[in-house]
């Protein structure tokens, strides 16, 4: 067992360090739950000519009704956007968090991201030690920037294809020809990328597999952040906040809620990039 | 029996005695024997119990002897006749229907082959009950039309001895909007297969004088349709057929032939792949649109061809009064998106991104995503192939000191 969290007999002596705060951790899975959808709801139209696409989109009553969860989610997923904008600004404007702008804390790319990542290359070829990860690793961060970059994108095509005529008021039709281009395209980035990439980097590469749950439990065992964040670790026995950030244990239910969650949503995101390639290929 | 067969034979055999030319047996002469239910043929076959039948006739009706139809009889001295008998032969009264016949594709193609199961008079007719085709019995009737065609057209058998290169239409009809108002609903409006095709001349669709020569059904349908041949005629396909182009769109390219269905959301979703066989060109680039996505879906409210285009009224996009010109394309998209401004008709429903010259801006947009999606799937593809077998050594390590400790 790779994962100390659920070997129950050691769990008495395992210690566990807070990484998601459950705001964050709930906006995660109204982010998943909502991109899911769009997704499902998404592709039967993307692929339009693809021999499953009428039998997905009957699969949830027809075209109209696919159309309406896809506008529903699209809602959810702004709420969230909005939601974790405006929960950013109160960290910066009222709890004055400026941590979050620069330093171990932030998300912002920084010149030791572009180190880290050679280095992490480095070490895949066997050329020279695993770099020593700190709280967001490069790969997590191009990941949580993926998500404002396709927000805007897919986002703001989005709206223009949904109030056509609103738009036009102020745009030219021809936008909506390069609305639909872009809308699908990235779309189909965002899916294959989260599908494939994220899925494998974040939950199910052979050292988490079969599912790393922390952004379900909020939770991280302290010999797991010790082995995958030496630099934070380090940085919190050093500053003597190690524990502070000392957490309960994950609830058994939460951890196998985590479980269940992220494998459905593997799953589906397996079976769509399978139907994607298909349709792909096919042409 | 043998009586009434020496009967018969002695009778004719007296009054010859007298007159050089045999007198020309009486209908009664013939019933004698034919309505002898005893009577047989050479190999024990009852003889064709015709009494009733020409009773019923028309041709019974109107006394017509049986020898006005079987000529061969008429100077036949020695009876009972041949077992054998010539064809009967219609044209003696029915001289412009047998004419008009010889020149029909079952005329000739009996022939071409003397075995051929091609129809002649008595095959659509009947032979002794032949009735008039006012008669709801008759099998010229209008409403038994069908049937009577169908006893060949929709008998497997026929059609592969016949080589019929159209195979079993008479189900496409029976299915088809004409079939169901014919049948169903009794309509006497409703065409058969006559009405289109015509009854003793019936010609092949390549022949030119045929009523289902390309060229010629427009007027075949709009001897019917009327309204819509006017307006069709009007076309851009009803011109071009006219000017002798034989790949202009007519009726049946749209419509099909025997199996017309009803003008609705499902046609509507259909049509949009018939006229893609000729304008391949313009379904391709509609298929990438919105329009064309949802609709290959099966959503019916989404725009296709017609919606735009019009129907049996399209005219080219140069005519002012077409309904795609510039000047008249917002009030199409209104049709729709009502009320939306005139800066939304500047959409292109058939924009292609492959298509530098006609769309720019979409173009270029098209090449940059490519190397977007590229470029981020090479690096972290390359990526993860390469961390994911440092990956399994690492899963391996921590699972052999988690077993040390």
């Amino acid at each position: 067992m790779s994962h100390p969290t659920a070997s129950a007999g050691s769990e008495a002596q395992t210690r566990y360090v807070l990484r998601f705060r459950r705001a964050d951790r709930i906006l995660h899975g109204m982010l998943m739950a909502s991109f899911l959808c769009l997704a499902l709801t998404g592709l039967p139209l993307l692929f339009a000519e693809a021999p499953w696409a009428a039998r997905m989109a009957g699969l949830f009553g027809g075209y109209g009704v696919t159309g309406f969860l896809h506008r529903t989610a699209a809602t959810v997923l702004i709420a969230c956007f909005t939601l974790h904008l405006a929960r950013i600004l109160h960290r910066l404007y009222v709890k004055k968090e400026m941590g979050l702008l620069w330093g171990p804390d932030s998300l912002v790319p920084q010149p030791k991201d572009v180190v880290q990542m050679l280095q992490h290359l480095r070490w895949f070829l066997r050329l020279g030690p695993r770099p020593l990860f700190d709280r967001y690793t490069y790969w997590e961060k191009f990941d949580y920037w993926a998500v404002f970059w396709g927000m805007g994108i897919i986002g703001t095509s989005g709206l223009m294809l949904w109030l056509p005529g609103l738009f036009a008021h102020l745009l030219p039709g021809w936008v909506f020809n390069i609305a639909l281009v872009v809308h699908g395209e990235e779309a189909l980035l965002a899916m294959v990328f989260i599908f494939t990439v994220h899925f494998f980097n974040g939950h199910i590469r052979p050292e988490k597999f079969p599912m790393d749950t922390v952004i379900f439990t909020g939770r991280v065992s302290l010999e797991e952040l010790e082995q995958d964040r030496p630099a934070e670790y380090e940085r919190l026995l050093r500053d003597g906040k190690l524990e502070e950030a000392i957490a309960t244990p994950p609830s058994h239910r939460l951890d196998l809620a985590g479980r269940l969650v992220g494998t459905t949503a593997v799953v589906l995101g397996f079976v769509m990039v399978v139907l994607s390639l298909y349709a792909l290929l096919a042409w | 029996m043998i009586l009434a067969l020496l009967g018969l034979w002695i009778f004719p055999a007296l009054s010859s005695a007298k007159d050089e030319t045999p007198k020309p047996p009486t209908n009664d002469d013939c019933l004698t024997c034919h309505d002898d239910a005893s009577a047989t043929r050479s190999d024990g076959r009852p003889l064709a119990p015709v009494k009733d039948q020409l009773a019923s006739s028309l041709h019974g009706a109107l006394g017509i002897a049986c020898v006005d139809c079987h000529v061969d009889l008429a100077k036949t001295a020695d009876f009972p006749h041949e077992e054998k008998l010539q064809r009967a032969s219609c044209a003696a009264c029915h001289a412009d229907a047998v004419t008009a016949y010889t020149k029909s594709i079952h005329a000739s193609a009996r022939r071409a082959a003397t075995e051929s199961p091609a129809a002649s008079c008595a095959d659509c007719h009947g032979s002794h009950d032949i009735k008039p085709a006012s008669d709801p019995g008759s099998l010229s009737n209008h409403f038994n039309v069908p049937d009577t065609c169908a006893r060949c057209h929709g008998n497997p058998e026929t059609i592969e001895k016949g080589k019929i290169a159209a195979g079993n239409v008479p189900l496409s009809y029976d299915d088809s909007i004409h079939g169901k108002a014919l049948r169903k609903s009794g309509l006497k409006v409703a065409p058969n297969c006559a009405t289109c095709h015509g009854n003793h001349d019936i010609r092949k669709a390549k022949d030119a004088t045929s009523k289902v020569f390309h060229a010629n059904i427009p007027a075949t349908c709009g001897s019917c349709h009327e309204g819509i041949k006017t307006v069709y005629e009007e076309s851009v396909h009803g011109k071009a057929v006219k000017e002798g182009n034989p790949r202009a769109a007519v009726c049946a390219d749209c419509h099909t032939a025997h199996g017309i269905k009803t003008v609705g959301p499902a046609w509507h979703l259909e049509v949009a792949r018939e006229c893609g066989t000729c304008h391949q060109e313009s379904i391709r680039t509609f298929r990438d649109t919105f329009h064309g996505k949802v609709t290959a879906l099966g959503f019916e409210r989404a725009a296709t061809c017609s919606d735009c285009h019009g129907s049996h009224d399209i005219l080219p996009r140069k005519d002012p009064r077409s309904k795609v010109a510039a000047g008249g394309r917002l009030a199409t998209c209104q049709k729709c998106h009502t009320g939306v401004s005139a800066n939304f008709a500047r959409y292109d429903p058939h924009a292609d991104p492959e298509n530098r010259e006609r769309n720019p801006t979409l173009y270029y947009t098209t090449q940059f995503m490519r190397l977007l999606l590229g470029t981020v799937f090479a690096f972290f593809g390359i990526h993860t192939a390469l961390w994911l077998p440092r990956s399994w050594k690492a899963r391996r390590d921590n699972q052999r000191n988690g077993k040390k400790s």
